[in-house]
């Protein structure tokens, strides 16, 4: 069973972001990062907020990220999460991406199990349109 | 400056409904039955009205002007963002009015969380998904990993705020209590029984660590205020209150907030309005020890606690302590805040009810009036940028 439901685990790209799905689809996670100045920047965007240069390209990361913060959903805000719950959302940060808070869930983890900075390994699950999804185990 | 150029001189409300409570009404006639109140209260007439000044997506000019026999409209303008703008159109009602482009300012705003035509903010995410609106956020990236309501959002920032400060739930619950308080003198408030610690800890998990009680009402109604300019206030039916002090905005990359998560660390574990508070009280020329009652935006219970930090009135990470023991209280509390029951427990209309409890403290009309209260500070929601704020006095 997928971590959320099918109708949630839908992506549509755009053209800022085509080129990060499409290299979840090829299992590596990649974030644009500046060439003029090296910030990192999620979610895509067509200009560096550090130092406004248009310059960028796109680093892949080793996928082994922290915990940042995170929330245990019980309640369903939609009739077809009912069966989910408790599920987590949680926020993943990266040593090889600093800046960059990548918005996921920590799929094999307990509730009780979370714990700030706790390390994370990047997973892969498979959304309901095929798009590669990037999510997380404990590490 | 805008410091004192204008007042506000008429609010009105409809009555309020839980959700969907307000069934076949229209938003337009709760419009224009809080305008009609708002003018009554200000003993001006709607056809002094030759302005608008909406927030969170405003309305259409054209319906409200025409139906409201509007002779000139001089002014329309509205907020971007969410709640964080229910100051902000405040603040452009007295820049019009401080500028001549209109005399009569009018903000108003109806919300309708249930019922035909209502919408639920709570579930805003919680839809068969669809691209993305091409002006805002990717939501791409947050609903597939089911980060779908405010709620859940905020629920992310009061955990930051729990590790790094040592923040806890008790103290969340200190601010639905002194609120609930607050609300149970009010008869207007639509839920007025007080409630305990055990009722809150007790109360249902939504998304951890925040219950059921930590969150809004989702209800129905509708506010107006009237502003115009101090000059004319003077001569106009009620005491006239004016906005010592009005700002917008917050750090660019306080950005979309609760669905982007971005924000550098020190301003996540914040409530986004520090660079706001700053503005308001130079502008104001008043310090935090100068505020007699704050009607601080409480969407969720974390948030009041950011803000009382971000606002000065304690130290980062110290907002928990200072809400502990009735700190909120109107009576015995460290500061007043939310004396009418707030969007926890009065009613949650997106943020003008709060200037319309800055209002009547001013006047000394609270049902939970603070004795000699002179100087009120009112804010808006903390989610997305922009977020704005007002100092409003005698």
């Amino acid at each position: 069973m997928s971590y959320l439901p099918d109708e949630f685990e839908v992506v549509f790209p755009t053209a800022a972001s085509q080129a990060f799905w499409d290299a979840c689809n090829d299992q590596r996670l990649a974030f644009q990062q500046c060439t003029a100045c090296r910030t990192f920047r999620h979610p895509p965007g067509p200009l560096c907020h550090a130092c406004q240069s248009d310059d960028y390209a796109w680093t892949e990361v080793s996928g082994d990220g922290t915990l940042f913060s995170w929330t245990v959903v019980t309640h369903p805000v939609h009739p077809s999460l009912a069966e989910r719950v408790p599920f987590n959302v949680a926020l993943v940060e990266f040593a090889d991406a600093p800046g960059v808070r990548l918005i996921s869930n920590v799929v094999d983890a307990a509730p009780e199990e979370l714990t700030a900075g706790m390390p994370l390994r990047l997973h892969w699950d498979k959304g309901s349109n095929g798009q590669l999804l990037p999510r997380f185990v404990k590490a | 400056m805008l410091k004192d150029k204008a007042a506000i001189v008429g609010v009105g409300t409809t009555e309020f409904h839980r959700r969907g409570g307000s069934g076949e009404e229209s938003h337009l006639s709760m419009m224009v039955r809080a305008t009609k109140a708002a003018c009554e209260d200000a003993g001006l007439s709607i056809t002094d009205i030759d302005g608008f000044s909406y927030y969170q997506a405003g309305f259409d000019s054209g319906v409200l002007a025409s139906t409201l026999g509007i002779p000139e409209l001089r002014y329309s303008v509205t907020m971007t963002g969410g709640g964080g703008g229910s100051q902000g159109s405040l603040v452009n009602a007295a820049m019009a009015v401080a500028t001549g482009q209109a005399d009569v300012v009018l903000c108003v705003k109806a919300l309708k969380s249930g019922g035909p035509g209502g919408r639920r903010i709570g579930q805003m995410g919680a839809v068969a998904r669809q691209p993305s609106d091409p002006t805002s956020y990717d939501n791409s990236f947050t609903a597939p990993f089911g980060l779908m309501s405010p709620g859940q959002g905020f629920a992310m920032m009061a955990r930051h705020h729990m590790h790094k400060y040592g923040t806890t739930p008790e103290q969340f619950g200190a601010v639905a209590i002194s609120t609930r308080n607050h609300a149970s003198r009010n008869p207007a408030a639509l839920y007025r029984q007080p409630i305990t610690m055990d009722d809150y800890l007790n109360s249902r998990m939504i998304a951890d660590p925040l219950r059921v009680l930590d969150f809004c009402l989702e209800t129905d109604g509708a506010t107006a205020l009237i502003v115009t300019s101090t000059e004319r206030a003077r001569d106009l039916r009620q005491k006239p209150v004016i906005i010592g002090a009005g700002v917008m905005g917050g750090a660019g990359r306080w950005g979309n907030g609760i669905f982007w998560h971005q924000m550098p660390e020190e301003y996540y574990s914040s409530s986004g309005h520090r660079p706001v508070a700053k503005r308001l009280y130079a502008m104001a020329g008043v310090g935090p020890s100068d505020i007699d009652v704050a009607e601080m935006y409480d969407h969720f219970t974390p948030q009041v606690i950011a803000q009382l930090e971000d606002y000065g009135f304690c130290e980062p990470g110290e907002g928990g302590a200072f809400v502990e023991d009735g700190g909120l209280n109107f009576d015995t509390g460290r500061l007043p805040v939310n004396t009418h029951g707030g969007n926890l427990s009065e009613v949650y209309l997106l943020g003008l009810t709060h200037t319309i409890e800055g209002v009547r403290q001013i006047r000394g009309t609270s049902t939970s009036q603070v004795p000699d209260a002179e100087v009120c500070l009112v804010t808006s929601g903390p989610g997305i940028l922009p977020t704005s704020a007002l100092i409003l006095h005698s």
